[in-house]
């Protein structure tokens, strides 16, 4: 057997970008309802889990329900799931054709924990009362654990593409394979990890919990309400100032790491000493205008040092630079977002622990109900900077994203067709949580 | 001899039998469907078709991101072949795939039967667009159209020809009739006589047509895919398509005579041997002038994959044989629940304890900034990100309210 394996020539393709911006429209699909599958059935076993511990109906009938969403939204992030899947191989062969023996372990694996979700949501949705307690109970614990060993999977892949090792190349073909490091032996894979999954949580909880907000607004405010805004906020509201030193780590990071990215985040021109820190402002000719510059704070915040050096975008040619100002502006969304979120969490926190109520103020809630989209776009803001950040390499340093995509024609066609069919799933998922959200609240025992 | 480059080959044909097997019947049972007509009759025909297959949908389906998977791990370059030659036909898949997820979620919050209706048409459709796709990829693959390279095969002929087409149509065939078989067994366990007689009579008419169709279409590959066709006819690969033609006949005659559950076995027997017969005919060629050793990635990730698939699969099995165990055994089933068991009525978590949950949640907070932000080495981010996620826990011990009744404000 030879020890390199067969791979595939680069192809000319004319819709690059349309093939870029079909990926990033299936991801940005994907990923929302990915939360949802990381965080959502921990919430429902908690509630419960509070059910059997009280005997209380409202938390029956409010894990019943939570539990109708998540097996909604979950079979939409399957399918939506699949659809990345086929994208691996129709948008990106060569990706996929040269490396696929490096990074595919980490996708078998994750198949095997969409099993075991599948299987055991399966069981806990539709074993409801049929199952004894504490089966039921025990039914959901493998949901779970797939969400984390899931995410675990794919942000291992991506930390590949981000900081590729555990193989050679020789004229095109790997040689000198060894997937566990890979994927698990990447120090990049850490600070992804976490901060995908704590994101998994913000945008859940925050989510869940402006619903109950908005129902509040108009009048709806009983003990279920209650219990169901408390719960996911109490998670988001803890996990969002968590999320700002995750961040921050991130950070640190990707300035080790992929410096370029890091100049392109800052708009730093020129390699420098004592970088400052530019807040908001636009790129443009080497540097960013109508920003307000911090002195030393962007070397003291990457290197913990303010006279540290910086690499700036003159550390590579024209060609390999990513577009600077996405990247900046989705990075400048994420932190704003993200540190207005952490304080709303501490806000909530105090009342909580001073008080020992939830907050009052109308205000609040309004501010909740914003909080959950605010979230999304957070979320999707840093795979920008992650994605976007990266190019023109789809593996740092490696291979470039032209080299990666499939020479056939028709990309425009596609793209459009499933842009379509999303704005299609989209209503109909729209379409079933209003339904489910009107189901009286005493009937929501039957199915 | 079966070398270690042939053992992910062969895990992906299990895959894809499975696939075939349990996700063709879900597609069948979205087919059905369609025919099932208006009326009372009609309204309970779909409904069953629906509520049968809702606990298992999602883990059949997952069999296909198991083929894939190991596909583009063990053998890159051929998928990278086979994914980019046949786009359209795999796009097309991709999104009857999507439509037919969503339906299964719209239809938990559908209520009038005109909706309902509505929901299932759409389904119905998706459920005979993907199979045939999917099956047309295969037919572009069998008759060789797909040669090794980034989009080097025909955009449409590669999988618009006769047969893909047959490929295709047999797909069609067998998802109805496995669905057929499935959901007369399942009528006749929870007792819907009237219910297991319409789908026997559909099975019959199903298994003779897909029966037809795969015998019909030897000629076909006479004519078309002459290779695969010479290689079929003899050797192992004969062996399997008689057992498929044995085992296809068992099925009608078992579900003639009302021996559903038997039945489902043979037919899933039938469609197996079929694909196993391919496989065999096609061997050692992956793809025109690529053979499965050449196609297969490095030493290591063989091994990885292979010990990964094992150990995945002695997790998964007895999985899926509890979810497959508890719903053929009904206990899934609509009309099983009981009433909730009576409350336990214990206390709440105490006040003092609370507020010591709390000071542990400042205590790990404060070390995370230490850890994680401050210090530079690995070992202390590991620290600090372990007091992070002991903050978040421990504040939500704290807070969570154990008491619906939170005050009022
Ligand atoms: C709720 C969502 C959310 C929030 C509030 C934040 N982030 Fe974030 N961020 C993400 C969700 C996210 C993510 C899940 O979308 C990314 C994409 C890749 C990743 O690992 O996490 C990400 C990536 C990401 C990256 C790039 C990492 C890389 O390329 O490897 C950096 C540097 C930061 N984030 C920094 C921050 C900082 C300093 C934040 C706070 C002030 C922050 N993020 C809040
Ligand atoms: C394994 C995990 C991966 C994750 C989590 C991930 C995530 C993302 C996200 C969130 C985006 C941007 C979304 C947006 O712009 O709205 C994106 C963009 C993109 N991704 Fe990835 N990705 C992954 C793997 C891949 C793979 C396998 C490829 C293909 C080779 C790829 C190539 C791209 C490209 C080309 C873009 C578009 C960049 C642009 O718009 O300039 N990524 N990805
Ligand atoms: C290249 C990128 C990605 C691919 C190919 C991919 C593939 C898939 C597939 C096939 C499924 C459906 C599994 C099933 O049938 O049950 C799925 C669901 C899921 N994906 Fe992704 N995914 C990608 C990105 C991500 C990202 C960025 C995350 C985030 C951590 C993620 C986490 C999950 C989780 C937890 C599920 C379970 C389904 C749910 O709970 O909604 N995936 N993904």
């Amino acid at each position: 057997m030879s020890t390199t394996a067969a791979a595939l020539a680069p192809a000319h393709q004319r819709y690059l970008l349309e093939a870029r911006q079909m990926q990033a429209l299936s991801f940005a699909v994907h990923i929302p309802l990915v939360c949802f599958g990381i965080a959502f059935p921990a919430m429902v076993l908690f509630v419960e889990w509070l059910y059997q511990r009280t005997g209380d109906e409202v938390y029956r009938t409010l894990a019943r329900r939570w539990s109708k969403v998540m097996l909604a939204l979950f079979a939409v992030g399957v399918i939506t799931g699949t659809i990345l899947s086929f994208e691996m191989g129709l948008l990106w062969p060569n990706f996929t054709g040269t490396f696929g023996g490096v990074f595919g372990l980490g996708f078998a694996i994750e198949g095997f924990s969409f099993f075991m979700e599948a299987i055991f949501i399966g069981i806990y949705v539709y074993g409801w009362d049929r199952l004894p307690g504490r089966l039921h109970f025990a039914s959901g614990i493998p949901v779970v654990l797939a969400g984390l060993s899931g995410s675990l999977m794919v942000i291992s892949v991506n930390a590949w593409m981000n900081h590729p090792s555990g193989f050679r190349l020789v004229g095109g073909h790997v040689a000198d394979v060894h997937p566990l490091a890979a994927l698990f032996g990447n120090a990049y894979l850490w600070h992804e990890l976490v901060h995908m999954y704590l994101a998994g949580y913000i945008v859940t909880g925050f989510l869940v919990a402006g619903v109950y907000a908005a129902g509040r607004l108009r009048g709806r405010w009983g003990r279920y309400e209650r219990a169901a805004l408390a719960i996911p906020l109490t998670v988001a509201a803890l996990a969002a100032p968590a999320q700002v030193l995750v961040g921050d780590w991130a950070a640190r990071d990707v300035a080790h790491s992929q410096p370029v990215k890091l100049a392109a985040i800052e708009g730093l021109a020129r390699t420098t000493r004592g970088a400052s820190e530019h807040v908001l402002g636009w790129y443009t000719d080497g540097r960013v205008r109508y920003g307000i510059a911090i002195p030393k704070l962007l070397s003291l915040l990457a290197f913990h040092d303010p006279n540290a050096t910086v690499q700036g975008l003159d550390t590579v040619s024209a060609s390999q630079r990513p577009p600077v100002n996405v990247v900046r502006i989705a990075f400048q969304l994420m932190v704003a977002i993200g540190t207005l979120l952490a304080l709303f969490g501490v806000l909530y926190l105090v009342v909580r622990v001073r008080r020992k109520r939830l907050p009052e103020s109308v205000w609040f809630y309004r501010a909740l109900v914003a909080a959950g989209p605010l979230s999304v776009v957070a979320l999707i803001a840093g795979w920008v900077v992650t994605e976007v950040g990266r190019q023109p390499w789809v593996v740092y340093r490696v291979m470039l994203t032209s080299q990666a995509v499939t020479g056939a024609g028709g990309i425009p066609v596609g793209y459009a067709t499933l842009a379509l069919v999303y704005i299609g799933v989209a209503a109909a998922v729209a379409w079933v949580l209003r339904r489910l959200a009107r189901v009286p609240l005493h009937a929501a025992g039957g199915d | 001899m079966m070398h270690l480059y042939d053992v992910p080959l062969a895990f992906a044909l299990v895959g894809l039998v499975l696939y075939t097997v349990l996700a063709g019947a879900d597609f069948g049972a979205g087919a059905w469907r369609l025919l099932a007509g208006r009326g009372g009759v009609g309204e309970r025909i779909r409904d069953h078709a629906h509520h049968s297959m809702g606990p298992v949908w999602e883990a059949n389906h997952v069999w296909l991101i198991f083929v894939l998977t190991v596909m583009w791990t063990a053998y890159p370059a051929a998928f990278g072949s086979i994914a980019s030659t046949l786009s359209v036909p795999l796009l097309l898949a991709a999104i009857g795939i999507i439509v037919r997820g969503a339906a299964y979620a719209l239809r938990t919050g559908a209520q009038t039967p005109r909706e309902l209706r509505a929901i299932d048409g759409v389904s119905a459709i998706s459920s005979i667009v993907t199979p045939f796709a999917l099956g047309a990829a295969v037919g572009g693959i069998a008759s060789r159209r797909v040669p090794v390279g980034n989009a080097t095969g025909q955009l449409f002929s590669s999988w618009l020809n006769p047969t893909s087409g047959l490929i295709g149509g047999l797909a069609i065939a067998t998802s109805a009739y496995l669905a057929a078989v499935y959901l007369a067994a399942d009528a006749e366990r929870i007792g819907e006589r009237e219910l297991a007689q319409a789908f026997r009579a559909r099975a019959l008419a199903a298994g003779i047509a897909a029966g037809a169709v795969a015998l019909g279409g030897l000629a076909v590959l006479h004519a078309d895919a002459h290779p695969l066709y010479r290689a079929l006819i003899r050797g192992s690969a004969l062996g399997a398509l008689i057992s498929s033609i044995v085992a296809g006949c068992l099925t009608l005659m078992l579900v003639w005579r009302r021996r559903f559950e038997a039945a489902r076995y043979t037919a899933a027997l039938a469609v197996a041997a079929i694909i196993a017969g391919w496989g065999l005919a096609q061997h050692p060629l992956l793809l025109p002038g690529l053979t499965v050793a050449q196609a297969a990635a490095p030493h290591d990730t063989l091994i990885a994959i292979v010990v990964v698939v094992i150990a995945g699969g002695a997790l998964l099995f007895p999985s899926l044989g509890l979810l497959f165990g508890l719903l053929l055994s009904g206990r899934l089933d609509r009309d099983r629940a009981q009433a909730p068991s009576g409350p336990t009525g214990r206390a709440l978590l105490a006040a003092s304890a609370a507020g010591l949950l709390g000071r542990g949640a400042a205590v790990a907070l404060v070390m995370g900034v230490g850890f994680l932000t401050i210090a530079e080495a690995p070992w202390a981010h590991i620290i600090g990100v372990v007091s992070l996620c002991a903050f978040i826990v421990l504040g939500f011990a704290a807070l969570a309210p154990t008491d619906a009744g939170l005050p009022e404000d």
